[in-house]
């Protein structure tokens, strides 16, 4: 199988030949460049050439031309902040709840950043067709306004600004809708949505059915192709029924749940991605990376319905070469189905 | 007062301003606010911070919540007050990152508990090394959400030892939480899961009890 088809068997919760990996690597293609990480995200050649570099080091099952979550608020004229050693971040929010009453969407044929990732895809995509899935990105309408208005300030307008949280969801629908659809127009296979503040450990259950999951539901169903949601380390089991029910495909774990219970809960209706510690795999040795992938194999790899990967939805930059070699290594040997190991496998951790 | 504190937690959990007001003015009504505060407020935050830590308890329920009873101590028990708790010289502050939340709930949680501390806000390496210098801190907490920073605070460390300067620092953000061992490799002298943990640090501190310990 390509990756492509593999990928694909995994989330129609049917065993491929061995379990799909999607090693979420962005930063690291600045460094295989030999160039700083803004210099590497000014040109889309640059991330083309970056993506097609770390996927035949690592032959991972995705490409992954994301630039940065602040790519999207540039477009609202948000600034964005590099740094020389991880991610770039959006500069200070640029939203008050009052200018929520006049705020419109930009448009994304406007913007110069997100014109470079829709390059950045379609060049990808000129170079491997449809044998590798090239996830697009974009942030939840509902978790766009931490960097829109600031995390403190937000939250008070969730809980205490019923009407303006409303406008404010509808003008990032259009916009969330609009970028996802360029990304599948210029190539995109499918449309990671991130929403971390729908994670438990972000806001309560009946919050999460009042406001973040009506507005998945509605974008979602107007994005046109499938979605993957992603809650960026954030805690899930309580909400991942509801999750499947706003109609994603798969959705993204955090390493501080049970892996194995999820896969349970989950019952085929909606696949995982997931869920190495991103943070702790900096220090991992070889042999750790190994046991931490069968770990989550051997918990929920049978059946399907598994792609292997970081919890967070992006690896971090300080993660050692040696760490990646050892994550694809061991699920080269230990992914493949039916993964019959698993019956006489002892985690050592009691279960 | 078990009873007391429930009624106010569990007020403040479901975002009921009006309801946390009448618990705390019933509080005060039978004690002094300092008292008040640390029989009803401080037990209450605590309760919620540990919650939080346990997956039961969302953060925006803690982040609401500390803003409350901030504005509520704020009202009884305004900074100049002589009431205010004999503490260290301490500040707070966002490491080379520009995620505030987890700063601004430890910040509002420990003035709601009666600490007074500068928040430094979001910071530079450099320009935090010359602030605890001029300022002549004791306790130095440090927020981070994302690794490179948290990766920062050892030299952050190195830069102060390096000037004489023996600042107590404690940190605290999802990378500690990810990796429990990252405090120590970055030279902290403890690491806080939650707001309430940042309560009991400085209380250990004020009594000069703290060793180098992880709050759990």
């Amino acid at each position: 199988m390509n990756p492509m088809q593999r990928t694909l068997t995994a989330l129609g919760h049917r065993e491929p030949d061995q379990a799909p990996l999607f090693l979420l690597t962005t930063l690291h293609g600045a460094g295989g460049l030999g160039m700083s990480i803004q210099d590497y995200f000014s040109s889309a050649a640059n991330v083309v050439e970056g993506q097609l570099r770390l996927l035949e080091k690592y032959r991972s099952d995705c490409l992954y031309p994301f630039f940065y979550a602040g790519l999207e608020t540039e477009a609202w004229g948000c600034e964005t902040v590099f740094r020389a050693d991880g991610p770039a971040n959006a500069g200070a929010p640029f939203l008050t709840a009052a200018g929520i009453d006049t705020l419109k969407a930009p448009e994304v044929k406007a913007a110069p950043g997100l014109q470079r990732a829709l390059q950045a895809i379609a060049g990808l995509k000129a170079r491997v067709g449809d044998t590798v899935p090239i996830i697009g990105v974009v942030m939840s309408p509902f978790s766009l306004p931490v960097m829109q208005m600031g995390f403190g300030r937000y939250l008070e307008l969730l809980h205490e600004d019923a009407g303006r949280c409303e406008r404010l969801m509808r003008i990032n629908e259009a916009f969330a809708v609009e970028w996802a659809n360029a990304q599948l127009a210029a190539g995109a296979t499918a449309i990671c949505y991130f929403d971390p503040v729908a994670s438990g450990t972000v806001v309560p259950r009946d919050c999460y059915l009042r406001t973040g999951q009506p507005v998945a539901r509605r974008t979602l169903a107007r994005i046109q192709g499938p979605t993957a949601t992603h809650l960026a380390s954030g805690r899930g089991m309580d909400i991942l029924l509801d999750l499947a029910d706003t109609g994603t495909a798969a959705v993204g774990v955090s390493s501080l749940e049970d892996i194995g219970r999820l896969k349970r809960l989950a019952a085929g209706r909606v696949a995982l991605i997931g869920n190495l510690n991103g943070v702790e795999m900096r220090r991992w040795t070889p042999a750790q990376a190994e046991r931490e992938v069968k770990r989550i194999l051997a918990r929920a790899g049978r059946g399907g319905g598994l792609v292997v990967s970081d919890n967070h939805g992006e690896i971090p930059l300080q993660v050692p070469v040696e760490v990646l070699l050892a994550i694809r290594e061991a699920v080269d040997r230990w992914g493949r189905y039916p993964l019959d190991w698993v019956d006489g496998w002892d985690s050592g951790e009691g279960d | 007062m078990e009873f007391e504190i429930r009624r106010f937690r569990e007020s403040l959990e479901s975002l009921d301003r009006i309801g946390a007001d009448a618990v705390f003015g019933q509080a005060l009504a039978r004690m002094t606010p300092l008292q008040a505060v640390e029989s009803l407020v401080v037990p209450a935050l605590e309760q919620i911070g540990a919650a939080w830590q346990a997956g039961t308890v969302a953060l925006s329920q803690v982040y609401m919540s500390g803003l409350y009873c901030e504005q509520l101590v704020e009202r009884v028990l305004p900074p100049s007050d002589p009431d205010r708790k004999r503490q260290p010289r301490a500040a707070i502050a966002v490491l080379d990152d520009h995620h505030l939340l987890g700063k601004q709930i430890v910040y509002a949680v420990l003035r709601a508990s009666g600490f007074e501390l500068f928040d430094y806000g979001s910071i530079g390496r450099e320009a935090l090394v010359e602030r605890v210098i001029a300022d002549r801190l004791e306790v130095l907490l440090i927020s981070v959400l994302m690794l490179p920073s948290a990766l920062g605070v050892a030299e952050v460390r190195a830069r102060l030892k390096s000037r004489g300067c023996a600042v107590r620092i404690a940190v605290g953000g999802a990378p500690f939480l990810f990796d429990p061992e990252l405090w120590r490799e970055v030279g902290a002298d403890a690491m806080g899961r939650n707001a309430a943990d940042a309560v009991r640090l400085l209380e250990g501190w004020m009594g000069d009890a703290g060793d180098m310990r992880e709050l759990r």
